[in-house]
């Protein structure tokens, strides 16, 4: 089973989508809001672009510019896959 | 009173490189009352008078996270006992308005005179992108201008149109007052006035496959680091040497042409070398802030963080420590004023904890003085031979003891939430060397300042411990006996004395722990204290042989000064005890408090002790 058809995916897991959207980020305290002032808002385009080894930090690219983010934040960040991966 | 302009903008926004053009060295750093921000000041020639520029520190948002944004916040709301500034220069990079513009929306809501100025137009127009300019303008209602900070393009146009903010055209339209309303409004504007979408950077795609690549991206890290080395140890030693010459040359040429007495000695002694001590650092520590703001602004180092981010994560730090700890191995002075730019207070604060573990170069001369006298230099395998091995393995021991420390810090001590950790990876660009240069002298200014006035008043007290009181020497005696009749006679012994129960256990004798008690101000000071203590007017080569003084017999006491067990304690004490004022003093000012200074020593010397004790009972 792909994950991505059962939970709701995160950003954590954008390396097998590749491009997505975001949905929201969860939470209101301070990193949910700073995620969001990084432009990680409803409707955006966000995309993979690499993953440090051994489960460290990815870089995702979103609003034409490139951001480092450890796993833990990006789990944060609710997705939905463009198109079909089938 | 002049008018006030305050320059906001996000970290990468090229906001720095526009304060330096704008300002050059006509700019005052100092703190903010009550916390550790810069606070920058410049003043700007409009040609119509003289403005004072305030530089904010870098922030992607006004509902401030860490200690600085917080900083810029306040001064813009005017909360920072001063009257908020007469107008807001935002700086923008051109190439990523998408994410930058949602914050002018903000600062416009504060209803202050505002101008934007986009940087990178070059990088802009060099990746296909393209704005009607007069379309934005319209619709934004602002003025906005255009420049290349590092090429000058666009500077004397800006300087011109901050004279007199209050003629700035307020804003068109703006947004309802919540995130999403922001990027909207913004998204809207820059569809509106879009004719050609910025392409992603070529050469940075291109570097990135490399330099993040999992195996070769550590390659590179390596290959970094070693230059890193090489620089601040090799290619900053003619320089350091000059200096060094220059100042005994300098103290040398007083005791020569002065008439003597104690007034010239104090002055040769006292003064002249202990400034020298300060200045010899200054062309290493010069190289290390140039290469730091270097690969900084390059977009190196945010690679780097990412890098060691995983190693970095483990003990609880994050990858932006890792520029402190290891900008510590050339000093921990310019290490610690480096954890300004960790966001994390609680990681600022365990970065500056372990810092000091970093092998300074202060401790080089101390550890290739030990090494030589008492490791023997037989080949191991190929190059290596058993000295070189010592020394690398007290840099690793270092290392690997401020990861550990760190990572028991942030389990203990300093445990809580922790901030979000985010890092954007700007384009790869060449930096303004101009800018690089005053950002280098500011920084040299504030070690100068603080190691300088430190050292020079630690080594006159040294100087007058090592020569008071003056006590009558009986006429029969060589110079040697002359010398240690006046040491064992001065207030340094009583002082070496008194340490002996303290260290006896680690193997010293009074006089070791007098270099001990010197090196409290600075760790250097204790090869000059060994050799004023060991080294007697009739031994000839002095200097040459400091090494041979320690493993002889001493002609006085008979004895040897250090045997290797003792040596190999002075080793391993020195790995960890916070012997430097300069450090303690840094910490106070970076702290706001005597209690992280006052419990780093403390924690330090037990360390030190501990793992001394433990050496010398290992070789005894």
């Amino acid at each position: 089973m792909n994950p991505l058809h059962s939970a709701p995916a995160t950003l954590a897991e954008l390396s097998q989508a590749g491009v997505a959207r975001i949905r929201f980020v969860q939470g209101d305290d301070n990193a949910a809001m700073r995620l969001r002032e990084l432009g990680f808002t409803p409707g955006t385009e966000v995309s993979f672009c690499r993953q440090a080894p051994f489960g460290g930090p990815i870089v995702v690219a979103l609003r034409g510019y490139q951001l480092c983010l450890r796993v833990n934040e990006a789990k944060r960040v609710l997705i939905e896959t463009i198109g079909d991966q089938k | 009173m002049s008018l006030r302009l305050a320059l906001l903008g996000s970290p990468n926004s090229g906001k720095t490189t526009l304060f330096n053009a704008l300002t050059g060295l006509r700019a005052k750093t100092g703190n903010y009352p009550g916390v550790t921000v810069d606070r920058r000041l410049g003043a700007v020639d409009t040609g119509e008078g003289e403005i004072t520029l305030i530089d904010l520190p870098g922030t992607y948002s006004l509902h401030a996270v860490s200690e600085d944004e917080a900083v810029a916040v306040r001064v813009l709301k005017g909360e920072m006992g001063e009257a908020p500034p007469d107008g807001i220069v935002m700086v923008a990079d051109a190439t990523t308005l998408q994410r930058s513009l949602p914050m002018l929306a903000e600062i416009l809501q504060l209803g202050r005179p505002t101008l934007l100025v986009l940087t990178m137009i070059d990088e802009l127009k060099a990746r296909g992108g393209d704005y009607d300019l007069f379309l934005f303008k319209k619709l934004l209602g602002i003025p906005v201008l255009g420049v290349v900070g590092n090429r000058g393009l666009g500077i004397t146009d800006l300087r011109e149109n901050l004279a007199d903010p209050s003629s700035w055209a307020r804003p068109a339209s703006l947004p309802e007052p919540n995130t999403e309303a922001r990027f909207a409004w913004a998204d809207d504007l820059l569809h509106q006035v879009e004719r050609h979408p910025v392409q992603e950077s070529g050469m940075t795609r291109a570097m990135d496959r490399i330099l993040l690549h999992p195996v070769l991206g550590m390659a590179v890290f390596f290959a970094f680091l070693a230059i890193f080395f090489q620089a601040i140890f090799s290619w900053a030693a003619p320089a350091m040497d000059l200096f060094a010459g220059t100042t005994d040359a300098l103290a040398d040429w007083v005791l020569h042409v002065f008439p003597p007495g104690l007034l010239t000695k104090l002055l040769a002694d006292g003064i002249i070398r202990g400034v020298g001590a300060v200045l010899v650092f200054v062309p290493q520590i010069a190289l290390l802030f140039a290469l730091i703001f270097f690969f900084e602004a390059s977009g190196y180092m945010a690679r780097a963080a990412f890098v060691v981010d995983r190693i970095m994560g483990w003990a609880g730090l994050e990858g932006r420590c890792f520029i402190a700890l290891l900008s510590s191995y050339a000093c921990s002075v310019p290490g610690i004023m480096a954890t300004r730019s960790i966001p994390s207070p609680r990681d600022r604060l365990a970065t500056i904890l372990v810092a000091p573990f970093a092998t300074c170069s202060a401790r080089l001369p101390v550890y290739a003085l030990l090494i030589s006298a008492f490791i023997p230099d037989t080949k191991i395998l190929g190059p290596f031979t058993l000295q070189g091995l010592a020394l690398m393995g007290l840099y690793i021991l270092g290392g690997v003891s401020a990861i550990l420390f760190a990572a028991l810090f942030k389990r203990g001590l300093l445990r809580g939430a922790s901030l979000p950790f985010y890092l954007e990876l700007p384009p790869y660009r060449f930096p303004s060397i101009k800018s690089i240069a005053v950002q280098v002298w500011r920084r040299l200014r504030v070690f100068l300042q603080t190691a300088g006035s430190i050292i020079l008043v630690g080594s006159i007290l040294l100087w007058v411990l090592l020569n008071f009181p003056q006590t009558e020497t009986p006429d029969h005696y060589t110079p040697a006996q002359a010398q240690a009749h006046t040491l064992e006679n001065s207030w340094a012994a009583d002082i070496g004395h008194s340490m002996e129960p303290i260290f006896a256990p680690l193997g010293y004798d009074w006089r070791i722990n007098i270099g001990l008690v010197a090196s409290f101000a600075a760790r250097e000071l204790m090869v000059s204290t060994l050799a004023q203590v060991y080294a007697y007017p009739d031994d000839g080569e002095e200097f040459a042989g400091l090494g041979q003084l320690l493993s002889r017999n001493d002609p006085i006491t008979g004895k040897p000064p250090l045997t290797l067990a003792s040596a190999m304690s002075l080793l391993v004490f020195f790995v960890y005890a916070l012997l430097c004022l300069s450090t303690f003093a840094v910490v106070k000012r970076e702290t706001n408090t005597w209690r992280w200074p006052v419990f780093m020593m403390t924690y330090m010397f037990a360390v030190a002790w501990v793992g001394a004790w433990a050496t010398y009972q290992i070789f005894i």
